[in-house]
């Protein structure tokens, strides 16, 4: 009965009582139903909540940055809070750490377990690249793991490669030894080089004597002994590998000798120094050190360490 | 009812609450619910109270759940988080046993024992003491808002809060020290959670206990649901014996009647005594909790007439059908030893029984080994091999322990840590375990060049007091030659 009225504005639907919008389609008509208030209420409050949010927090994106809001609030900012926060945790033991000296720690479990684990964490962000995520290295980047140290595996030592690196341009106290490349510079034919490398194969106790390695002796002798050893038994002043054990920084087999001795090997590690504080060089020498190869401070006297603690290898250990 | 829906009306599913006033009664099944309510609140507010000595190593309180030590114990019961599948053993077994018991004696648990009902119950005494009973309370629900109601509705509120407070505030004692906590609570300095913890229960038992009342168990708890689903011909429910009792009508009534009238006088007593504000003879529904005070308030009414009681009783279905053919009713132990029930109660006490027989066979002591697998194995310069283990003792004792680490069937193998020189290697270690704690030990093992091939042992950490058995873990020695190394050095 109302379907003329549509001129007068509202048509009032009998059954509800609302407004109807005046579209039919096959006498299904539309009403006007209002939202429902808290529906309303809810939506202007989200308008409000919006208005004060962008005005407090970041919110409109610009060319480089986000607005900053009155409140100066950023994800950044709650980032560095909280670094901040967790440094400040750890400066009473990094400060105790600091204050003791690195073959006193030991003495202190406690401390000494803080700056295993902390250098454990740094080894992850700073090492793992060369000498893999369990420090077992590879083919040219020593294994931290084992009791064969080019330099000294005692905490001070560890330390002072860390702080200074290995050949690494620019550190004045870095340390540093250049082996000749043998044959490239033709110190050696490739005869000799074969020869020596049979008696170095002899040495290690992977060949038995024979002609060549009787010949190479001699070459050992006049070019290498210098540095390795009369006996291979290498020297740590200069970083020259033991060559009668059975760790090979470049491969121990004929061909990766021959390699070694024709254009020898200089591997470099940066100083640490300037790019990880102290404390933190310090965490990742003690870590090094509990690796399991870790020597005990060398006796201050004898300079031929090396020896001696050859004879402290584990199975004789066992015996004590 | 309503009239038929009219077009013009708005049709609303919404019911109003109608209040709820029982009036006071009392009576075998009254008496045994006061006794009930004892028990629960008792063991609710005592239990954290208890103490237990546990030596100077573990707290001294008899149930504690110590989240922040990741312990829960149960007076000589220690749980430690692994050990959870205890825990979810009662858990199970609770709701197993509800099975049984609403097989067995139908809504039992919601008539007696739940918190809802046990905190009603309180809640509707305390209406009955301060606004007296059932006619007072109804008179002062209709009466204007004066300042003598309103005072009287302070005060009655005021009480409904000390209560919810005392509930809610009795939560928080179970995890922590009590008299510490308390200590704490009072000056302050306890944990913000044990205050918001207060504060939340002492809302929701303010207003479930206080003002919800019913309505929680019609419309907001699952379990009736459950339970209308679980309850069978078998069950017990509180039944009005519509074939003694019909037809219904007062004494005056029936002196009138043509013919005889039932058992049931009409007087109202079980509808004006339920909690839940139903009226029982319409039949069994989901407003009963199965409280069974209606049955106390018929049994007077049938005495006070000098007619036999139990108009409404306790009653199965099939005893119901029994008792309408005049047959006599079944005896209980053939109620209850149907097969259901004895499955359910099969599965219940199976369940219980393994979970004690695992309580006692457990080990206080045990060990567990994560080989290194980065680097596997590390050749020592001497031609030794070596290969670190990490160890996890876990002492469960309230008392520290001290345990020797060896390798058994490693020949030639030597021990050492990574807080230990490499050159103080030896045969055995021993590591100092503390009470109730866990000891991580980096463990190297050192074999000599000849016997260095890969082989499998077993680690053994025998405690050096000597007591219990010295926990065994089987593992693997890798070596130059195993199959991740192929003949390299061959």
């Amino acid at each position: 009965m109302t379907h003329d009225n549509t001129h007068a504005g509202k048509v009032i639907d009998d059954a509800t009582g609302t407004a109807k919008v005046g579209h039919e389609w096959d006498g299904i008509e539309e009403l006007d139903t209002p939202l429902p208030r808290w529906w309303l209420w809810t939506f202007y409050a989200s308008i409000v909540f919006a208005l004060v949010y962008v005005v407090l927090y970041p919110a409109i994106p610009m060319l480089h940055s986000a607005s900053t809001g009155v409140l100066g609030w950023s994800s950044r900012g709650v980032l560095a809070e909280e670094v901040a926060h967790e440094k400040a945790e750890h400066q009473g033991v990094r400060d105790a750490i600091a204050a003791t000296p690195i073959e006193a720690l030991a003495a202190d479990p406690k401390l000494q377990r803080a700056a295993i684990e902390g250098g454990r964490a740094a080894f992850k962000v700073n090492c793992v690249q060369c000498h893999g995520a369990g420090a077992a290295g590879a083919t040219g980047y020593p294994n931290l793991n084992d009791d064969d140290w080019l330099w000294g595996g005692d905490l001070n030592t560890i330390q002072q490669t860390l702080v200074n690196g290995i050949r690494y341009p620019g550190n004045d106290a870095t340390r540093s030894s250049l082996m000749p490349s043998f044959g490239k510079d033709g110190i050696l034919t490739a005869a000799q080089v074969q020869d020596v490398v049979s008696f170095v194969r002899v040495l290690s106790k992977q060949d038995p004597a024979n002609g060549a390695s009787r010949r190479g002796a001699q070459i050992f002798a006049d070019n290498c002994a210098v540095c390795h050893g009369a006996n291979g038994e290498g020297n740590r002043s200069v970083g020259a590998p033991r060559l009668s054990d059975k760790i090979w920084l470049y491969g121990g087999d004929r061909a990766s000798l021959v390699n070694t001795v024709t254009n020898a090997h200089a591997g470099v590690m940066p100083a640490w120094t300037g790019r990880l504080d102290p404390v933190t060089i310090k965490m990742l020498a003690v870590y090094v050190h509990s690796l399991g190869g870790g020597e005990a401070a060398p006796a201050p006297a004898p300079a031929p360490a090396p020896a001696a603690s050859a004879a402290a290898a584990p199975p004789a250990g066992a015996a004590q | 009812m309503m009239d038929p829906i009219k077009a013009d009306a708005p049709v609303s599913l919404y019911a109003k609450r109608t209040a709820v006033f029982p009036r006071k009664i009392d009576g075998p099944f009254r008496r045994f619910k006061w006794f009930v309510m004892a028990v629960c609140l008792a063991v609710y507010w005592g239990t954290p109270w208890i103490r237990w000595d546990r030596g100077p190593h573990a707290p001294h309180q008899a149930v504690l759940v110590d989240l922040a030590h990741r312990r829960f114990y149960m007076f000589d019961i220690e749980i430690w988080p692994q050990e959870f599948y205890f825990v979810a053993g009662m858990l199970i077994m609770a709701g197993i046993g509800l099975f049984l018991v609403t097989s067995a004696v139908g809504r039992a648990w919601c008539g007696y024992a739940c918190p809802q009902t046990v905190w009603t119950d309180l809640y509707q005494h305390v209406d009955r003491l301060i606004d007296g009973d059932r006619n007072a309370q109804m008179r002062l629900n209709a009466a204007p808002w004066t300042p003598a109601k309103f005072a009287r509705r302070m005060f009655k509120w005021g009480v409904y809060l000390g209560i919810a407070f005392v509930t809610g505030g009795a939560w928080i004692f179970y995890f922590a020290d009590a008299p510490t906590l308390q200590r704490e609570f009072w000056t302050g300095t306890a944990a913000p959670v044990a205050y918001a913890s207060t504060g939340i229960l002492t809302f929701t038992t303010f207003w479930l206990g206080g003002f919800m009342r019913e309505q929680v168990c019609i419309y907001m708890c699952p379990w009736p649901r459950i339970q209308t689903a679980m309850l069978d011909e078998n069950s017990l429910t509180v039944t009005y014996k519509h074939w003694r009792g019909e037809p219904r009508g007062s004494l005056k009534e029936a002196r009138n009647a043509a013919s005889p009238l039932g058992d049931c006088i009409d007087c109202k007593q079980c509808v004006a005594v339920c909690p839940t504000g139903i009226d029982i003879r319409e039949g069994p529904q989901i407003g009963c909790i199965t409280c069974a005070l209606c049955v106390d308030a018929c049994d007077r009414a049938m005495a006070s007439i000098g007619r036999p009681r139990g108009l409404i009783d306790y009653c199965t279905l099939v005893d119901a059908e029994r008792e309408i053919k005049g047959e006599p009713a079944r005896p209980v132990m053939k109620v209850l030893l149907r097969p259901r029930l004895m499955a359910y109660f099969a599965v219940w006490g199976g369940i219980g029984l393994a979970l004690l027989f695992m309580l006692g066979a457990r080990e206080r002591l045990t060990l567990s080994v994560a080989r290194e697998r980065n680097p596997e194995f590390v050749q020592l310069s001497g031609g030794a091999v070596r290969n670190a283990f990490t160890l996890a003792l876990r002492n469960m004792e309230d008392r520290p322990r001290t345990l020797r680490i060896a390798a058994e069937g490693l020949p030639g193998a030597a021990l050492y840590t990574d807080e230990m020189a490499p050159g103080a290697a030896r045969a055995s270690i021993d590591v100092p375990v503390p009470a109730d704690s866990t000891a991580k030990v980096r463990l190297y093992a050192v074999v000599p060049a000849d016997k260095a091939h890969p082989q499998d042992f077993a680690l053994t950490a025998t405690p050096l007091d000597g007591g219990g058995r010295a926990p065994r873990r089987e593992t693997h020695f890798a070596a130059p030659g195993g199959e991740h190394d192929e003949g390299e050095h061959e």
